[in-house]
């Protein structure tokens, strides 16, 4: 009986190992990936950011000192460009919130056939590559542009006035450019919500605003906080709206960091520069979820 | 936030009608629910009775008609603004709420301020109150249940529609939800409107049960009403089994109607009659049917000449099915006290039951009869 029992508890184990090293298996490939791609220039990234220019002064050519005063330097002397990032990607994450969440609510609740035209639409805008799009509105904001224009012709802008390079455009390319990101999380949470829920809320005394505040909100919250991060995550790190649709004054830090590494070949400022920005997004996504309590949630 | 307005009275459901496109899911159906009643709406998937439960809650709105409760019209009420809950089909307790969140949700919608004791109450009533920190997704299909019951009986609502709330859960637990959902409701004291297709539940259950069939009432009345004298092929049908004998009607005699069964004379009361013509469908239930030796005399309505054919054992009763001159199979079911004679397979038996058992059914009834 005994060994009965030992051996069914063996065959119980094999297939459990099995299913481990099939596992193993399958991340793999991903793993190998990451830490050819993410690890190894991080480590190399993390290397350069303590060093300084070699003593024969040759471009491109530096040596480890272990100096961690790079850091203090390249944040003390571009403070304006980081909290300009954040600044803006705050406010595009916003406005991003602003108009994706009626949209991903009318998609799941109201576009009844339509549903996967508009879903396609949302996409559509990736059918064409990131930088075009930001050409694209240069060209429609820009001097000679429709916008302008109407606008100057309305008396709304004054003859002389721009709308390119100002924060304004900046932060329009921003909402613009990662509005997918922001759309298509909170449209997915929202088509999950199963309908009779809403229906109990109306029939536990609850009207429409109510329903939506107690039910639909907190139910399509994990939509929104995976939104927002996808969100300020890029956004605070982009370069290529400050520098298509704004002026140097309105510079990011992704701006200092490209120009660091491409023109002034000052490795160790630029590694320095992506370690705190790294650092700083890391930290208030922390304290995000950890004040929303996303694992609280559904 | 609004305050549903203090409605008592039974609910009426005058000439409503429901068409989704040229599908009418509840016609012309007119209904009274007394207050403080259990009362069961029993059918088959797609009769109408979901459709009209929802129509009641204010979930969808009759093409034509008006559904009252007392002396105020709520036709065109929205649901928060009804005194009625509904317990759902699959409880669609709040996920990301706690279960005393749950149970409180009505009360705070209406403004109640202060809801621990009532909330507290009615988790003691369905004894569940040590898991009120609990989210829904940690409670068995069982307590799940119970809540979603807590969660409308603590608003007090006129009216409590159940949706086949009892669908999702194993037999034994089942019959035990049944017997506390009775219990409740006498408990609390409001009006039940229990939709289900179960037929047993609806007669443990309910004081009054109505038979819906394609959108119409069959029949409605007590459970033992329904039983013992259903008025239609299917309503005879889906509560319980039938032996159904065709024949006609010869005429009356007193208070009783005479009928030939292939060439038997058999006699029913006139009350039981719900024949149009001479045509009719002579029911019987195969429990009041009487088994005999062949030969042996036998009262009340005597049919010869039936062979055994098959014999299954129940434990509390036998089965037999017995095969008549005019080869149509009989069921029949026998207590096993001793009362029956030992029977075995191609005996001949004589068959017997009292006039009063039987339920005489229009012969043109289009209902499938088995």
């Amino acid at each position: 009986m005994a060994l009965a029992h030992a051996e069914v508890g063996n065959k119980a184990h094999a297939p459990k190992k099995r299913a481990k090293r099939i596992a193993y298996f399958l991340l793999a490939p991903g793993l190998t990936w990451l830490l050819i791609f993410f690890a190894f220039p991080l480590i190399n990234l993390a290397e350069t950011s303590t060093k300084t220019p070699a003593p024969t002064f040759e471009t491109g050519e530096f040596v480890q000192t272990f100096r961690f005063s790079n850091f203090v330097d390249a944040f003390v002397n571009n403070q304006e460009q980081f909290f300009r990032s954040f600044l803006y990607a705050l406010i595009a994450t916003l406005f991003a919130l602003a108009i994706a969440y009626p949209l991903a609510y009318a998609i799941a609740f109201r576009s009844g056939p339509w549903k996967n035209l508009m879903l396609i639409l949302v996409v559509a805008p990736f059918f064409t590559s990131f930088l075009l799009r930001t050409l694209a509105w240069k060209q429609i904001l820009g001097a000679e542009g429709p916008v302008v224009s109407a606008l100057q012709f309305l008396g709304i802008l004054p003859p002389e006035a721009t709308i390119t390079a100002t924060a304004f455009s900046v932060i329009l390319g921003l909402t613009y450019n990662f509005l997918p990101f922001m759309t298509l999380p909170i449209y997915a949470s929202l088509d999950r919500i199963d309908y009779r829920l809403l229906e109990a809320s109306g029939d536990l005394y609850a009207n429409g605003v109510t329903t939506f505040r107690k039910v639909t909100l907190p139910l399509s919250a994990p939509g929104v906080v995976a939104g927002t991060l996808l969100t300020f995550i890029p956004a605070s790190g982009d370069y290529i709206n400050a520098q298509l649709l704004g002026s140097p004054e309105n510079y990011m830090i992704g701006n200092v960091i490209n120009s660091r590494f491409f023109r002034v070949v000052d490795y160790p400022t630029a590694a320095a520069l992506s370690f705190i920005l790294m650092a700083t997004i890391l930290v208030l996504v922390v304290i995000y979820i950890r004040r929303l309590g996303t694992d609280e949630l559904v | 936030m609004s305050e549903p307005k203090k409605v008592q009275g039974d609910l009426v459901l005058s000439h409503v009608t429901k068409s989704f496109g040229d599908f009418t899911a509840v016609d012309d159906l007119s209904l009274t629910i007394p207050k403080g009643s259990f009362f069961a709406l029993l059918g088959p998937s797609g009769c109408g009775k979901t459709t009209t439960l929802r129509m009641i809650a204010g979930l969808e709105e009759p093409t034509s008609g008006t559904i009252s409760i007392g002396s105020t019209d709520i036709t065109d009420t929205k649901p928060y603004e009804r005194p009625v809950n509904t317990v759902f089909q699959n409880y669609a307790l709040f996920p990301h709420l706690t279960i005393f969140e749950n149970v409180a949700f009505g009360l705070r919608r209406r403004g109640i301020k202060n809801v621990d004791a009532e909330v507290e109450r009615v988790l003691n009533l369905v004894e569940l109150s040590h898991l009120k920190s609990r989210k829904p997704g940690q409670l068995s299909g069982g307590q799940q249940q119970r809540i979603a019951l807590a969660r409308a009986v603590v608003n007090k609502p006129a009216l409590l529609l159940l949706d086949e709330p009892l669908g999702a859960l194993d037999l034994k637990l089942r019959r035990q939800m049944q017997i506390e959902l009775k219990w409740i409701q006498t408990e609390v004291g409001i009006t039940f409107v229990h939709v289900t297709h179960d037929q047993e539940e609806a007669m443990t259950m309910a004081d009054t049960v109505a038979v819906m069939n394609n959108g119409r009432i069959e029949q409605m009345g007590s459970p033992a009403e329904l039983y013992e004298n259903p008025r239609t092929v299917f309503v005879a049908n889906f509560l319980g089994q039938s032996n159904f004998i065709d024949g006609s009607i010869e005429g009356t005699d007193g208070d009783n109607v005479i009928a030939n069964l292939h060439g038997v004379r058999i006699v029913f009361p006139k009350t039981r009659n719900n024949a149009n013509g001479k045509a009719v469908k002579v029911g019987i239930r195969p429990e009041k049917f009487r088994l005999h030796d062949a030969g042996s005399s036998a009262a009340g309505n005597v049919l010869t000449g039936g062979i055994i054919t098959d014999i299954s054992f129940f434990g509390v009763s036998t089965q037999y099915m017995v095969e008549m001159p005019w080869k149509q199979e009989l069921m029949v079911f026998e207590q096993n006290d001793g009362g029956a004679p030992d029977l075995a397979k191609g005996d001949a038996v004589t068959l017997s039951w009292e006039p009063q058992f039987t339920f005489a059914l229009d012969g043109t009834d289009p209902s499938q009869a088995k």
